[in-house]
């Protein structure tokens, strides 16, 4: 049973539908009862850092995400925005992020190069590099559908699992105890995305 | 790096797939939730559907259907047609639609992608522009699905359309839209090296050497393919195909 938290930022049926094609069950809510007592939480997100912890620190729900990840220590799985958030800080915004793992986001620089496409979007392929419950047997040559201007830098590598290669290699893959964030979009990447959020119903 | 992206666009005619040659003659392909459902299992990168008699009769996207497209789909997802306001997209991105695409209504109010690129960013939004080539050179823009000409040059359009922030542009050869003839490479060229959002290339491809060709050559982002993938080959039945992806790495251009 996956709790989905609806904060109001981007479309979560299709990580719901991707779930059931997994068989496992999903609600979308938001709810602080219900997320305080949930079994593991994804936070999605697709919109700007500002409105997204705004969303969050407004209505109560940090507190009871809080709750659930730090004392009840639930897995969290962040997707795009919803792991942009978990750093301290984003250059796209002044409000702070959670800082549940230590980093910073920041913009792809296209100071040096001016050819470089901002968004990045599209298929990009991933290379683990710290392997965890997550990113265990994916598929050959994995790679994932991404569209942002942000990326995670975090301050321990340890904390990075996966990184992806445009014009710098970047954190797509981020994990400290048991909060995990992805850059990309899972629920958007079938066979790869339906393999990655099996590992994470099995954590 | 990025991979180069190959993209089914698959034509909705009522509630109905087809394929159309040069914007005429549909021709009827199946029902569009079983087709889908087999592009799902070739696990392509990306579709796009466009519901081609939307804007000529004046509809709104058929948005129960549209969901039920959707849901079937484990990769981002395209969709033009019938757009005339923010609203519209607002609930098209709600059902799962991952970037909406406009023509039509670019024209009455070309503020419609000013607002859609403010709301939900540039990458949300894709520009369409349909060409023909006029008879003694130069070229002529249409919309409504190649029955509304407009007197417009298609690079001023496309660089109108960035300015207003749309963050990729289709551009379709109405000449060679289902012809198996190969892309227009340069209309393609001519575009790409005017303007700097990604270009979507669309009308005439028939293999991946023609795909290669447009992402090497001239200058496109991506391919948007119809026919190829939904015929068995040129002038055979209908049989819903993806190329093989090693095909698709384009290791050196050739």
């Amino acid at each position: 049973m996956i709790t989905i938290v609806d904060y109001g930022m981007g479309n979560v049926g299709s990580i719901a539908n991707m779930l059931k094609e997994l068989d496992e069950t999903s609600i979308i809510t938001d709810e602080l009862e219900e997320i305080r007592q949930s079994k593991k939480l994804i936070l999605p997100g697709v919109g700007s850092f500002d409105k997204a912890t705004n969303a969050i620190r407004q209505s109560g729900l940090l507190d009871a995400l809080d709750y659930a990840v730090h004392q009840r220590e639930v897995p969290l799985l962040g997707i795009c925005l919803g792991m942009q958030i978990l750093s301290e800080e984003s250059e796209e915004g002044d409000t702070a992020g959670l800082g549940w793992i230590p980093g910073k986001t920041k913009r792809f620089s296209q100071e040096d190069k001016p050819e470089l496409q901002v968004p990045h979007m599209g298929w990009n392929s991933i290379t683990v590099r710290n392997n965890c419950a997550l990113t265990q047997d994916l598929p050959e040559d994995p790679r994932f559908y991404f569209a942002h201007s942000y990326y995670v830098e975090v301050e321990n590598d340890e904390h990075s699992i996966m990184e992806t290669n445009y014009s710098i290699k970047f954190n797509s893959g981020i994990k400290k105890d048991n909060i995990y964030g992805v850059q990309f979009h899972p629920e958007k990447s079938h066979k790869y995305g339906l393999s990655l959020l099996k590992n994470f119903i099995r954590i | 790096m990025l991979r180069p992206r190959v993209i089914p666009c698959l034509l909705l005619d009522g509630k109905s797939l087809v394929k159309t040659t040069q914007f005429a003659h549909p021709d009827y392909i199946g029902d569009p939730v079983n087709t889908i459902r087999i592009f799902n299992e070739l696990e392509v990168d990306e579709l796009m559907l466009l519901d081609i008699s939307a804007s000529k009769e004046e509809r709104s996207p058929q948005i129960d259907l549209l969901k039920t497209l959707v849901d079937e789909c484990f990769m981002p997802i395209s969709y033009g047609g019938g757009i005339q306001d923010l609203d519209t997209a607002r609930e098209l991105f709600s059902i799962g639609i991952e970037k909406v695409v406009i023509n039509s209504h670019t024209f009455d109010d070309p503020s419609i992608i000013n607002s859609i690129s403010d709301s939900f960013g540039s990458q949300s939004v894709i520009g369409s522009i349909d060409v023909k080539n006029k008879s003694f050179g130069g070229r002529k823009v249409y919309s409504q699905s190649g029955s509304k000409e407009h007197n417009v040059d298609p690079v001023e359009w496309a660089k109108e359309l960035e300015r207003r922030g749309v963050g990729e542009l289709l551009i379709t050869s109405i000449d060679r839209e289902g012809t198996w003839e190969g892309f227009d490479h340069e209309l393609i060229n001519d575009l790409s090296s005017e303007v700097s959002v990604p270009i979507i290339a669309h009308g005439g491809a028939s293999d991946v050497s023609d795909i290669r060709k447009v992402i090497h050559q001239s200058g496109a982002s991506a391919a948007a393919v119809g026919s190829m993938v939904v015929y068995q080959k040129q002038d055979k039945g209908v049989l819903v195909n993806f190329p093989d992806i090693d095909d698709l790495r384009f290791k050196d251009p050739s």
